[in-house]
């Protein structure tokens, strides 16, 4: 393994895995080039992937005057911070008192927790759209945020982490007179840290990608997350004009990717870590 | 435990330790309670409500309902738009699942042997997993375009002409795999190489001692076995996320050309919320959450039963 020399099937296998690297990369490389060609250009279907000439800034133009961006971005922002607070706020807590405290409930509750995990929203879509509709909160950030304020995953997620935690760290801080509450905050969540990142990664991309919900409680182009921001603009295109609609699929991908490339190792962890227990 | 417990048994008097119960007893469920209300709130009420509507002939916009028993459930089983939305997803889930879980693989074996460039082949595969799916769906639409893709005008080149990938009720499923493919594969990517990094070295030492000469040998003697709880994992949420397709369909197809690319989410979404017929599309999300659930079941039996080398 050391030193590996250049056998001919290691050529291969490095060929390979370039070849599919291409492959898998080829989707952002064809966004980024026809993002910058004008109409024209495209309808000639080239395979060229630099523009013969440079459109870039009329497609960007075109991709934030149709659709308000920064307000997509912003919602998509608010959206997925709320609901992060108010998961790991609830959750936290929560799996603190079932993985280190003994009431007699928290069986109950642990039958509650697993039967929250085999619920996807897309089960329980139908009848909060119905109350939510008739208390009038369609179109709003409550309606965004509400059903998703409660992580059951994140509960079973902080529970196994929390157990592997040493009692005696509790105990000395009840003799130093921590109350329950105080101990969750200031020695259970300080050492939760790479639970707690690993599930605010897992939750901010499900919730930046999410579809199905906001595509259901939102009409109102004032709340639109940016993948229903970015139907709208479709729709606004009539699908066609390939330049802008790659500009505007381009300033919606970016955040996370930029996010993805500069935590690297933190998102592949975050997600090895989340997925394997989930 | 037991052994603390009897200590403090013998140090203080009972009743002492029955009001500190009581009182940790008190603060866990203080601790517990918003979670409680909510989960209650949010799954179990909804939940109830879902199986409660599926009985029902519930239209949103009308004031009234009545029970129908199971009508909604004879309707479903005669309805030509749900018997297709079963069957696409099935075939969907058949391709999607596999083919990823195999790339998956392959691409953790190649990448996890090779030393050169490990960080850029894991970022460049695991990138769609960190892609707005909407976005990229719509890239994928431009590169399966007809007469303008880039898909397209390369087969023109080598003299072949491109089917019409999103456009054909014969393609229009396996385009959707394809994007299906290229979005989870890196995933299942990065899980196996988390499970070859928790093997130990010195069983593959201890396999070539006992013979195992070729990579072929070491890989089904060490490799394969110990990575039997990862692969489950994997098959499982597979299969579920598979199940769940519903963004690109909904982006690029809405189902169609002539409900070719019709799936059960979208099926529901369809009958729910643009035809609001709630009590029936309540029936078809009872029907998408038994799926779920009989997956969840063989996966916890199979856990049971197969997996025991950790």
């Amino acid at each position: 393994m050391t030193a590996a020399p250049f056998t001919l099937g290691r050529a291969f296998r490095l060929g390979l895995l370039i070849l599919g690297a291409l492959v898998f990369l080829a989707p952002y490389i064809f966004m980024v080039s026809t993002s910058g060609k004008a109409q024209s250009e495209i309808f000639t279907s080239s395979l060229s992937l630099i523009p013969d000439r440079f459109y870039f800034v009329e497609n960007f133009a075109k991709a934030f005057s149709r659709v308000s961006m920064p307000q997509l971005l912003w919602n998509g922002v608010v959206v997925c911070a709320l609901i992060l607070v108010f998961q790991v706020v609830i959750a936290v807590p929560c799996a603190y008192a079932l993985a280190k405290l003994k009431f007699p409930a928290a069986k109950l509750m642990m039958a509650l927790v697993m039967l929250g995990l085999l619920v996807p929203i897309h089960a329980t879509a139908l009848p909060l759209y119905v109350a939510f509709d008739r208390l009038s909160v369609l179109n709003s950030y409550v309606a965004l945020v509400a059903p998703f304020s409660i992580s059951v995953f994140g509960i079973f997620l902080f529970l196994q982490f929390f157990r592997a935690m040493p009692d005696d760290l509790i105990h000395a801080a009840r003799l130093d007179g921590m109350s329950e509450l105080g101990i969750v905050a200031r020695v259970i969540v300080p050492n939760a840290w790479p639970a707690v990142t690993a599930f605010a990664i897992f939750s901010v991309v499900a919730h930046w990608n999410d579809l199905y919900w906001p595509l259901i409680v939102v009409s109102n182009q004032a709340y639109a997350t940016p993948p229903l921001g970015l139907l709208y603009f479709r729709a606004a295109e009539a699908g066609d004009d390939y330049g802008a609609l790659m500009a505007a699929t381009l300033i919606i991908t970016l955040p996370l990717v930029a996010a993805f490339l500069l935590a690297q190792k933190r998102f592949v962890e975050g997600i090895t870590m989340t997925g394997l227990k989930g | 435990m037991a052994s603390l417990a009897a200590t403090a048994s013998l140090s203080a008097p009972a009743p002492m330790i029955d009001v500190q119960a009581r009182r940790q007893s008190r603060t866990a469920w203080l601790l517990v309670a918003p979670a409680v209300i909510l989960i209650l709130a949010f799954i179990v009420a909804p939940l109830a409500a879902v199986v409660f509507l599926g009985f029902t002939d519930f239209e949103l916009g009308y004031g009234s309902f009545r029970f129908v028993g199971f009508e909604n459930y004879a309707e479903l089983f005669s309805d030509r738009t749900f018997l297709k939305s079963l069957s696409n997803t099935a075939l969907y889930t058949a391709i999607v699942a596999p083919v990823s879980l195999l790339l998956g693989l392959g691409l953790a074996l190649l990448i996890e042997s090779e030393k050169i460039g490990r960080s850029f082949f894991r970022t460049a595969y695991f990138l769609p997993v960190a892609s707005l799916l909407v976005a990229m769906a719509t890239v994928w639409q431009y590169l399966f375009h007809p007469s303008i893709g880039p898909i397209n005008a390369g087969l023109r080149m080598i003299g072949l002409a491109g089917p019409n990938w999103l456009g054909a009720s014969d393609m229009v499923l396996y385009s959707l795999a394809i994007i299906g493919i290229w979005q989870s594969a890196g995933f299942n990517m990065v899980l196996f190489l988390a499970g070859l990094t928790a093997i130990p070295r010195d069983l593959y030492a201890a396999a070539e001692v006992d013979g195992a000469k070729s990579a072929l040998d070491r890989f089904l003697l060490v490799t394969w076995p110990m990575l039997g709880p990862t692969t489950l994992f994997v098959i499982t949420i597979s299969i579920i996320n598979a199940v769940k397709v519903f963004e690109t369909v909904k982006t690029l197809t809405e189902g169609g050309p002539n409900k070719a690319s019709e799936v059960l989410l979208f099926t529901i979404y369809q009958e729910g919320f643009v035809y609001l017929r709630v009590g029936y599309a309540s029936a078809m999300t009872v029907v998408f959450l038994a799926v779920l659930v009989v997956l969840m079941v063989l996966q916890y039996r199979l856990l049971d039963r197969e997996v025991h080398y950790a």
